[in-house]
């Protein structure tokens, strides 16, 4: 299996190589930062013009991490929708989204981006604690057993660069599941004040690799 | 033959002058509907596209615009203003000229458009942007004449092909318009009379004079070249020492970066302190007409350049010609040396400066190529589709138009003459819709029929569509001031994607001088001097031509030489070499090898096909090499061959080179690379689906770079058969991706393929690890390293 399977706060959970978090013991499947509508965002300040295929894009990329998993509940760690108009999706991405949520819980947690309620159903959560795991989009410091994602955390290694889950003792950041995503790089001192002493950098791609964490003053 | 008009045989006979067979034969045949003069530099050729002209205004009872004239450079428009108002005004002609041009005053252009001068001196660009008004069909209609300057050099871009179809729209609005063309010494007049003259109308060609073969010979200097690089710095002392002999010597270099590194080791060296410039593409305007004005002065003794000079203005007094690395196409190196003695029937001086060991065999193939005036060149194809639509909205922009009149008016474009009517109907459809895949967005859909014509869906669009105008797709670029405490200066300018490389503090060259970059602010690099700092950096990713087709087969055909007395006994030594433990390559055969080297496996493809094909071959065998789990790792090219290393190595290269599967490697994976990606923005910024400029905010390149490449994925996923996707594919058969010479070289080859498996890296092959320019593969080779690199970190902190 691809898959990078750890244990944390007394659960054994998994880092996807697409960068979905796995928690088997419940049929769960964690994702953040899909900032869906980039593109849309981006036309209407008339930016730079993305083509608008990336929300499908996306939504096909969960919809298989779900059919393999076969999770039973959704966990959207926040920044879902790039801004609340975004958020108003034309029909047929509605509707895919729809089928998706159908049959199973499904749980939106606020993010910087996406603030406000939207009408897609799901439960909407400032944060939640599920079990021993507390999820929320931003970590708070001195969390424990904490899920949460905002930070789309990246590490270059052997000349290239991936996005990462980083995996410590007290808590995991998720990588952006969205596609017209940037990042941080992991050795960046917020991260690397947030995780501490041992954490390590799991890498996406085609395998989930882990790495240790870059310090303060080494590069990778 | 007519009697030369009194005022110019006077004035030609005051000045003890005759006049030229081909300045004659332009008069005589000036009721000619097309015409065009091939002849050397300093051959009086502008003087005779004028002649007809002026002896048409000499009686003062013209009014309004009779002639245009167009350059491909808005310098040579100027000058030429100057050099032409000199003869008027001894002849006391009631001729008003002026130029028109990107520089030109808002007002004074305003004027122009209200009252044109008789002779009007202007770019490509800007005579695309007056026929843009709705007032075109005033200002043109009576136009006499049309004289196009440097045809062979606009020829070769989509600047002639957009040119082109502008002449046609001329031609509508002055249905007796005659053209004239002028050109330098071409392999195929013929095509470019084809290409100037409306289709199917005759064009009659004038050979001037060619006069006498160019001086010409290699630099020979105390220092052997180096095995790899350019730049050819050992040469300085004797570039030095020529430059001491001679009034004025021009300095060619093939790139920016290497004229500024050049420039500034000459100077180092220079302790007469003669007075040397620099002048490039790069440098600020201000820079540059500095440099251009201290030399109509004679005020100095060389100029370090790039092709910046290689058109147009007279310089006067040059007298030597210096190339600087190999010349990589010969019809260019016979141009440029015509830069030095502008005089009529005096033989032009040259010398060569090869810049590596391997460019000496280059050089002494093109010096060959030139006794024997063997001029290279690939003939272009039709006119591109993504200019058309440039032009289709441009037409929009002046007024309502009909179908059939423009596809009529654009087929009689010499480039568009064999367009069909499907392909024209689907640039108008692109123009009207975006095409089905991006039929959603309003932006793109610019055109509607409005009682059977078409016109602007929203007249606003006009003001875009005209800043857009243009093919020239260079990268973003720079500019590049000192900081505000030094005067705030600007210095020139260099390629968005290298300034974004720069953190402050760090050093590179720009105008021979070293400077530190100290920050970003408004959109300028500010910079401070940096003296005696090693430049760490120096990249202007100016352009890198390729090896011309002729010019490498005649090195094929050099190499088979039983020795080689003309060469440096050095590189004959090491071609021996390379024949004794390998071989050399032949023109009918494709010399492969494989050889470890570094621990590594590496194969050497000698292909002879110039860079950018060789680079194409690289992306695609690797990519081959991936599927057939021989894990490349990366590969370099030159213009003469690829050398790719790996972990594995080959043993079957003919199964490597089979032409279906690279064909089938163009289709799918390369399609995906970068470089067609570049191929593809510069096509959607012609065709006008992306802006260069949107009114009120400057997008940096960087941004449109990124929306270039996901509007070409998603094109290539949802809409592979758009337009532009179409025309990105054509492009790709040349320029940057090159692969028509892939398909030339395989059918030169004919399955003749030596693979040899060697002990050592060879002679030939040996040069190529000192290249810069590794291009890295990712794949299976790369993941293998990081799962290795990542388990040893792991296993280092204990992890594991």
């Amino acid at each position: 299996m691809n898959r990078y399977a750890f244990s944390f706060a007394g659960t054994e959970i998994s880092a996807l190589p697409s960068g979905a978090l796995h928690w088997p013991a419940e049929a769960c499947l964690v994702v953040s930062d899909l900032h869906l509508g980039r593109s849309e965002r981006y036309a209407r300040r008339a930016g730079a013009l993305l083509p608008p295929y990336e929300v499908e894009e996306t939504l096909a990329r969960l919809d298989a991490d779900i059919a393999a998993t076969a999770a039973r509940m959704v966990i959207c760690l926040g920044d879902t929708f790039d801004d609340l108009q975004a958020a108003e999706l034309p029909e047929p991405r509605a509707l895919l989204l729809a089928r998706l949520m159908a049959g199973r819980r499904w749980v939106w947690i606020e993010g910087n981006h996406d603030p406000g309620p939207v009408g897609l159903g799901g439960e909407h959560r400032a944060e939640l604690a599920l079990g021993p795991l507390r999820f929320r989009h931003i970590a708070a410091p001195g969390a424990r057993a904490e899920i949460s994602g905002h930070y789309h955390p990246k590490l270059r290694l052997a000349g290239q660069s991936r996005r990462c889950f980083l995996v410590g003792g007290a808590r995991v950041i998720l990588p952006a599941y969205g596609t017209y995503t940037g990042g941080l790089g992991a050795e960046d001192p917020v991260l690397c004040d947030l995780m501490g002493a041992g954490a390590v950098a799991v890498l996406t791609g085609t395998v989930a690799r882990p790495v240790p964490m870059p310090g303060k003053g080494r590069r990778g | 033959m007519r009697a030369l008009p009194a005022p110019f045989s006077d004035w030609f006979s005051a000045r003890g002058w005759s006049i030229h067979p081909h300045q004659r034969a332009l008069l005589d045949r000036a009721a000619d509907p097309a015409l065009l003069l091939i002849a050397p530099t300093g051959g009086g050729k502008t003087l005779a596209g004028f002649l007809p002209t002026l002896a048409e205004l000499a009686d003062g009872a013209r009014k309004g615009l009779h002639t245009l004239y167009i350059s491909p450079l808005k310098a040579l428009a100027a000058d030429i203003r100057r050099n032409l108002t000199v003869p008027v005004t001894e002849m006391g002609l009631p001729i008003r000229i002026e130029d028109r041009t990107g520089d030109t005053s808002y007002t004074k252009r305003r004027r122009q458009r209200a009252d044109p001068p008789h002779i009007l001196l202007t770019t490509p660009e800007s005579l695309a942007l007056l026929l843009s008004y709705e007032d075109a069909p005033r200002i043109f209609a009576g136009l006499g004449r049309v004289i196009v300057d440097e045809v062979h050099a606009l020829a070769e871009s989509k600047r002639g092909d957009q040119l082109m179809l502008c002449l046609s729209r001329l031609q509508s609005l002055a249905p007796g318009l005659r053209r004239v063309g002028l050109s330098a010494t071409v392999e195929d007049p013929g095509a470019i009379a084809r290409f100037l003259a409306r289709h199917p109308d005759p064009c009659a060609i004038v050979h001037a004079d060619p006069g006498p073969d160019p001086d010409i010979a290699m630099l020979t200097t105390e220092a052997a070249p180096p095995w790899a690089g350019g730049g050819g710095r050992y040469a300085i002392p004797e570039v030095l020492a020529a430059i001491r002999r001679h009034r004025i010597t021009l300095v060619f270099h093939n790139t920016r970066a290497q004229a500024e590194l050049f420039f500034r080791d000459l100077w180092l060296a220079n302790e007469d302190g003669l007075p040397i410039a620099i002048h490039h593409g790069s440098l600020a305007r201000e820079a540059r007409e500095r440099v251009e004005a201290a030399m109509v002065a004679g005020e100095l003794r060389a100029v370090v350049c790039t092709g910046s000079l290689d058109l147009g203005i007279d310089w006067g007094d040059v007298d030597l010609v210096i190339q600087v690395g190999a010349p990589k196409n010969v019809k260019r190196l016979v141009q440029r040396i015509g830069r030095a003695n502008h005089r009529y029937n005096a033989p032009s001086k040259a010398l060569l400066v090869p810049a590596n060991r391997w460019e000496v065999v280059e050089c002494q193939a093109a010096l060959e190529a030139v006794k024997d005036h063997d001029l290279d060149g690939d003939p272009r194809g039709p006119g591109p589709r993504d200019v058309l639509c440039q032009h289709i909205l441009v037409a929009a922009c002046s007024g309502p138009f009909e179908a059939d009149a423009l596809y009529r008016e654009v087929t009689s474009a010499g480039p568009y003459a064999a367009l069909k009517r499907a392909d024209f109907d689907a640039c108008l459809d692109f123009c009207a819709t975006g095409g089905y895949a991006l039929k959603a967005y309003d932006r793109w859909q610019r055109l509607m029929v409005r009682d059977g014509r078409w016109t602007l869906r929203d007249p606003r669009a006009a003001r875009d569509i005209r800043m857009n105008i243009g093919t020239i797709t260079d990268a973003e670029m720079v500019k590049v001031r000192w900081q505000n405490r030094m005067g705030g200066a600007p210095l020139g300018e260099v390629e968005e994607s290298f300034a974004s490389t720069l953190t402050p503090g760090e050093t590179f060259l720009i105008g021979g001088q070293v400077v530190r970059f100290v920050g970003l602010r408004e959109l300028a690099l500010e910079v401070a001097p940096a003296p005696g700092r090693e430049p760490k950096i120096a990249v202007y990713s100016g352009t890198k031509f390729s090896t011309s087709t002729q010019l490498s087969e005649r090195i094929l055909r050099m190499l088979q030489a039983e020795s080689w007395p003309d060469l440096p006994a050095a590189t004959a030594e090491w071609l021996n070499l390379q024949r004794e433990v390998s071989r050399l390559p032949a023109p009918d055969r494709l010399l492969v090898e494989s050889f470890p080297a570094e621990g590594r496996a590496h194969l050497c493809i000698y292909g002879f096909m110039g860079r950018a094909a060789q680079q194409t071959l690289g992306l695609l065998l690797t990519h081959r090499m991936e599927e057939l789990g021989l894990n490349p790792l990366g590969f370099v090219s030159t213009d003469y061959a690829t050398l790719i290393r790996g972990l594995d190595p080959v043993t079957d290269a003919a199964a490597l080179l089979d032409r279906e599967g690279l064909r089938a490697g163009l289709g799918s994976w390369l399609a995906g690379n970068a470089v067609m990606k570049r191929t593809f923005r510069n096509v959607a910024l012609v065709a006008g689906l992306i802006a260069r400029n949107l009114p009120g905010a400057r997008k940096s390149g960087r941004q449109a770079t990124f929306s270039s490449d996901i509007l070409y994925d998603t094109l290539r996923r949802y809409d592979p058969d758009h337009l532009l996707m179409q025309v990105t594919r054509e492009e790709a058969m040349r320029g940057l991706v090159n692969f028509g010479r892939i398909e030339a070289m395989l059918d030169r080859v004919g399955g003749r393929i030596d693979h040899l498996t060697l002990p050592r890296v060879t002679p030939l092959a040996a040069p190529l690890f000192l290249e810069h320019g590794r291009v890295p593969v990712e794949g299976a080779a790369r993941e293998r390293l990081l799962a290795e690199t990542a388990e040893r970190l792991m296993a280092e902190a204990g992890l594991g």
